[in-house]
């Protein structure tokens, strides 16, 4: 084997291609032990990382996904609210409005009920004056009838019963001929 | 290795490699690239661990960095290769393997250290032998030693005329030679480079100190060609980490394959 190198200075230099045998053995023990440890403290390690970030985006995106699921529902949620809202509160004007009208209306039957308790009420007062001022008339005007025809006839006419029934005899009649009645009142 | 002004240029060779001992433990000589093997272990380790301990949901540069590189052989290697069904099993040994090569290849260009460990044969065969039986015993579980056999040697989709001459290439290829190609091609693209890094830049410094004003002016250009060269090397170093790991992460899963 030094053959090929025997041009070389010293020919008793090592051919490159055979190997020391110390060399061979302690690169697989190094290689070997560099192994080990890294199989042992490294690789997993490095898996494990791997494997949780992976879990942590997955996770992390299956989070997101029932987030917005969640927020589409609650947006939904508060949309039908909405609408209800919205219905309730067209309802309750309706209803508002619908009551004010009948306030309204009974106000004004009951207003009307009292003007018109109000005039009869009026009504029945002068009926019941123009009855008494018709008695007081009528006995003022007997009197003074009487009176006066006694002074005219000379006679008088005190007695009671038949003063009475004269005076009652001339408004009879003053009440059934038409003028007269007008000119009674 | 000294350059004295009257000797010839002393080119570069296998002796190169050979260094000497840093210290002795019994008769065996501890070298340079054994000391690497070491350093660069603990600094992978201490790295991811340093990386990968905190367990932080958001990451921060440190922990980024440290999934990043292994994502990079996770996903970018294993299962695209082996496929989402097996591969978490194959994870630890190609990501270990990966950046142990990685930071062994980068020794060549780090400052101070500025040797590839894998430049010397013996460290690449033991992790090509170690691939080689992996790939295998893979297999052989899966399929059973004869079925294995016939997984790897007989092509499927050939008319049976041509298999006396496929089925010997095909075990050749597939059960000899690929622990072989694997060791070569990341041993001998590390010792290449590092020749041509010494070379240019011994070189650069024999020419400046010997060759008067034709050297003056040669000598610093051979050093920015070794600056330059120093960058191809840096990518060379990561290809040929990737290209070992890679070519692992298929042969395994040609070995698992249900059928070609």
């Amino acid at each position: 084997m030094n053959l090929i190198f025997l041009a070389e200075e010293g020919a008793e230099e090592h051919n490159p291609l055979i190997p020391e045998w110390i060399e061979v053995v302690l690169a697989l023990v190094v290689f070997a032990l560099l192994f080990l440890a890294l199989k042992k403290f490294v690789v997993p390690n490095f898996e494990k990382t791997f494997a949780e970030r992976t879990t942590a985006i997955e996770g992390g995106l299956k989070a997101a996904e029932t987030k917005q699921a969640e927020a589409d529902a609650k947006l939904a949620e508060l949309d039908r609210q909405l609408s209800e809202a919205r219905h309730e509160a067209a309802r309750i004007r309706e209803e508002a409005r619908e009551q004010g009208a009948a306030i309204i209306a009974e106000m004004r039957e009951q207003a009307q009920a009292e003007a018109n308790r109000i005039v009869d009420h009026g009504k029945a007062q002068i009926e019941a004056e123009r009855q008494q001022a018709v008695a007081s008339l009528r006995t003022e005007v007997g009197t003074l009838a009487t009176s006066l025809a006694g002074r005219i006839v000379g006679e008088s006419l005190d007695d009671e019963a038949r003063q009475r029934r004269v005076v009652e005899r001339f408004l009879d009649e003053l009440e059934s001929s038409p003028n007269g009645s007008g000119a009674a009142r | 290795m000294t350059f004295a002004s009257s000797e010839s240029f002393h080119a570069p060779g296998p002796a190169t490699f050979e260094l000497p001992p840093v210290f002795e433990i019994g008769s065996v000589g501890v070298t340079k690239p054994m000391l690497q093997l070491f350093l660069a272990a603990a600094l992978v380790f201490a790295f991811f661990y340093a990386a990968s301990a905190k367990r932080a949901m958001v990451p921060g540069k440190l922990q980024y960095a440290g999934e990043a590189a292994y994502g990079f052989v996770r996903n970018g290697l294993a299962r695209d290769l082996i496929g989402s069904r097996d591969f978490m099993r194959f994870v630890p040994y190609l990501f270990a393997l990966f950046f142990f090569i990685l930071l062994n290849n980068f020794f060549g260009s780090i400052p101070m250290i500025n040797f590839p460990t894998f430049s010397r044969a013996g460290m690449v065969y033991g992790l090509a032998a170690l691939s080689w039986i992996i790939y295998n015993a893979v297999g052989i579980r899966k399929h059973g030693f004869v079925g294995y056999l016939k997984h790897q040697s007989v092509p499927h989709g050939v008319s049976p005329v041509l298999y006396p001459l496929l089925i010997p290439l095909e075990f050749l290829s597939n059960i000899i030679v690929r622990p072989v190609t694997l060791a070569l091609r990341l041993f001998a693209n590390l010792f290449a480079g590092h020749i041509l890094l010494v070379l240019f830049s011994t070189g650069g410094l024999y020419l400046l100190q010997n060759e008067g004003v034709i050297g003056a002016v040669a000598g610093p250009v051979a050093w920015v060609l070794a600056i330059l060269v120093s960058f191809l090397e840096l990518l060379v170093q990561f290809l040929q980490a990737y290209v070992f790991v890679l070519l692992n992460a298929m042969y395994i899963s040609g070995a698992l394959a249900d059928e070609h």
